[in-house]
């Protein structure tokens, strides 16, 4: 008797339209914040955060009520929602401009106060929806449209460690960053976002998952090469790992 | 104690209409001359089981709002002048998205941080706007603390009818300023907002509220349906006073503080044979045009006068072009010194004597 | 022993499945699918086992189904 093993989540629409470039990691993380949305059975009481830059396009694949947000403020939007509707499951799906760059006030500010929410951040070192330009994670050395000559510290300063600055932050339950370039990567890196939403569900405070990922076109590589370079450069740079774990702690 | 008349300083009577209209969760920053809104919502709001929120920012207060809104409550912020002009992206956003809210704009002087002197200096930041796009925000201007108080309920049931951005424009004088009023009761109706707001994807498709249109078509009919919310907001929920205007020869125009001073101005005018009248508008935005060029039509000449170096005049100067050729004169100064009656009154007797006595001579008077 | 549901039209030729299969089951097609792309299919000869590691691996969710 044939068994089903894998099909595609409820909290993906039937009729989603994925509009990301081939081999983009934003697709995979997609799909495993909807998994995890699944296995909480939060789906129907949840509401999202579409920020600006290529996750704008949520809603044309999560199956959950969404408001858009202008950019970097997706936190702050998040407040207002979950502030006036403390029982509804709030979460933001931001790139790494939007959520460190732009955002980056409206980010420590929400995680300070500890607003019940979930944060993910898909980390590509680029702003991958204008082009390519560097971004506030861009890796030293890394060539962009703005760092034609690679990414220089005296013209441009370094990288920001997103995981490493919020963990410190009081508000902040849960912390991790993660990588979906291989199969492991990809069923820890929803052990994570699942911790990341029930530090919100338990009341801990903001969970956060940052999602190293690539930008196939932008970085000019395969998919493939991509991956290798999640693991060859940006792991050297960004360690994966959890960074604070307040939900285990309360277990 | 609501039915009670009591002495109320203006940014606490708006704090307590606020409360008094069912504002849900209020999002703020500090800023002179408005702060004892937050002050005061800060306590009560968490009393009554409501959000108050301190943002760390103007940008996040309003995108809070944007947020809280987005589920339907009612949602409310107040700033102030350079503090506003951080909010207008976020309005642009909460105005494309067809988000009810309310914004109380209590005007200090600029440009930049200016100071906390009472101003008139942002009527083009709450009617022309900073934020980008095809869009308008609703604007009610009240001239005394019991408007205050009615306006507020006003904005807030204009904006959950028509599910837009409402401001109510006070300045420094009527924030700080004490006199009798009534808080009384909200006198609206409750709108439904379930059909539209965002409470979870149950039994029902989910819900997208956006600002974004990627289609041509879907951005045309997007912008051209905002705007005509705003015709019907002009046809339905229009309030304006007229005071004297039936024979005048002359008409003052202004709002807010300054048409109250004004009023007292042609009370003495009229009380020493002028004949002069008052338009006052009270929603600004959009702007009774219509009503500004019939007036025009029965009178020679408008006097305008603003505590600002003339922005509404504009909006006068377009509304009896076409309609009228009479002179528009404007009387105004940047913010500061709060006008006088009499200085007021010196104004309407030497613009009077310029247009009404050259045109009939001293014998109408 | 497995089979996988695959919407060819939903592929965007990244081969990412191609790579996470451990039995080499998938392969690129050799016709244009709607997007323009060569999308992946399954070759007949090569036998799934129904581990899903191709579906996870998806960005596009064009592999909508596994059975085991």
């Amino acid at each position: 008797m044939e068994q089903l093993v894998y099909s595609k989540p409820e909290s993906i629409k039937d009729d989603f339209k994925i509009s990301f470039c081939p081999g983009c990691d934003h697709g995979i993380a997609a799909k495993l914040v909807a998994e995890v949305l699944d296995e909480l059975n939060v789906r129907e009481k949840t509401i999202g955060i579409a920020s600006v830059g290529c996750s704008v396009f949520s809603y044309d694949f999560f199956n959950v009520d969404i408001v858009e947000s202008p950019h970097g403020r997706s936190l702050a939007v998040a407040t207002g929602v979950k502030r006036s509707k403390p029982d509804k499951v709030v979460f933001t799906y931001q790139g790494d401009g939007d959520l460190a760059s732009i955002g980056i006030g409206e980010t420590i500010h929400s995680m300070t106060r500890g607003e019940k929410v979930t944060a993910i951040c898909i980390n590509n070192t680029t702003y991958g929806m204008t082009g390519g330009q560097a971004g506030p994670t861009t890796l030293l050395g890394q060539i962009t449209t703005t760092t034609t000559k690679g990414r220089d510290p005296e013209i441009a300063g370094y990288p920001i460690k997103i995981c490493e600055l919020l963990k410190e932050l009081e508000g902040t339950a849960f912390v991790a960053r993660v990588s979906v370039d291989t199969p492991a990567a990809i069923m820890n890196a929803k052990k994570c976002i699942k911790k990341a939403f029930e530090a919100q569900l338990k009341g801990l405070g903001t969970g956060f998952v940052e999602i190293l990922a690539t930008c196939p076109t932008n970085w000019k590589m395969t998919p493939q090469e991509a991956h290798e370079r999640v693991r060859n450069e940006m792991a050297q740079v960004f360690k994966p790992g959890i960074y604070k774990d307040k939900v285990s702690e309360a277990e | 104690m609501n039915n009670k008349k009591q002495l109320l300083k203006g940014n606490y009577a708006i704090a307590q209409a606020a409360i008094e209209a069912g504002c849900q969760s209020y999002f703020g920053y500090p800023i002179t001359p408005q702060s004892e809104i937050g002050e005061y919502l800060s306590t009560k709001m968490p009393e009554l089981g409501r959000a108050y929120v301190a943002a760390e920012s103007e940008v996040a207060a309003i995108n809070m709002v944007l947020g809280a809104g987005s589920t339907g409550v009612k949602a409310m912020t107040s700033s102030s002048s350079c503090a506003v002009a951080l909010m207008q992206e976020g309005l642009s956003f909460i105005a494309g998205d067809e988000i009810p809210c309310v914004l109380v704009s209590v005007m200090r002087g600029g440009p930049g941080l200016g100071y906390i002197y009472p101003s008139q200096g942002d009527y083009y930041q709450a009617t022309k706007g900073g934020g980008n796009g095809d869009y308008k925000i609703v604007t009610y201007a009240p001239s005394s603390i019991q408007e205050c108080i009615d306006l507020t309920y006003k904005c807030f049931y204009v904006s959950q009818k028509y599910r837009t951005p409402v401001c109510l424009l006070a300045d420094g004088m009527l924030g700080q300023m004490m006199e009798p009023a009534v808080i009384g009761h909200y006198p609206y109706e409750e709108i439904d907002q379930t059909s539209w707001a965002l409470d979870g994807a149950k039994d029902r498709k989910p819900r997208f509220i956006a600002s974004i249109a990627r289609e041509q078509e879907h951005l045309r009919e997007k912008v051209l349906k905002v705007f005509e919310k705003y015709n019907k907001i002009l046809e339905n929920e229009n309030i304006f006073e007229k005071y004297e205007t039936e024979g005048a020869k002359l008409v003052i125009t202004a709002f807010g503080s300054i048409a109250r001073i004004a009023k007292a101005a042609v009370k003495l005018a009229r009380k020493n044979g002028l004949k002069v009248g008052l338009f006052r508008p009270i929603l600004v935005n959009p702007f009774p045009e219509k009503i500004v060029a019939e007036i025009a039509q029965k009178v020679d000449g408008i006097l305008d006068i603003e505590l600002n170096c003339g922005q509404m005049i504009q909006d006068i100067k377009a509304s009896i072009a076409g309609a009228a050729n009479i002179p528009v004169k404007f009387y105004g100064r940047p913010a500061g010194v709060m006008m006088t009656v009499e200085e007021i009154y010196k104004q309407i007797e030497n613009v009077y004597k310029e247009i009404v006595e050259k045109k009939y001579g001293t014998a109408c008077i | 022993m497995g089979r996988i549901v695959l919407n060819r039209d939903r592929c965007k030729a990244c081969y990412l499945c191609m790579d996470a299969c451990p039995n080499k089951v998938l392969e690129a097609d050799t016709t244009v699918n709607a997007l323009g792309y060569y999308p992946v299919k399954v070759n007949s000869e090569k036998q799934c086992v129904g581990c899903a590691m191709c579906a996870k691996v998806c960005p596009d969710i064009a592999i909508e189904k596994v059975y085991r």
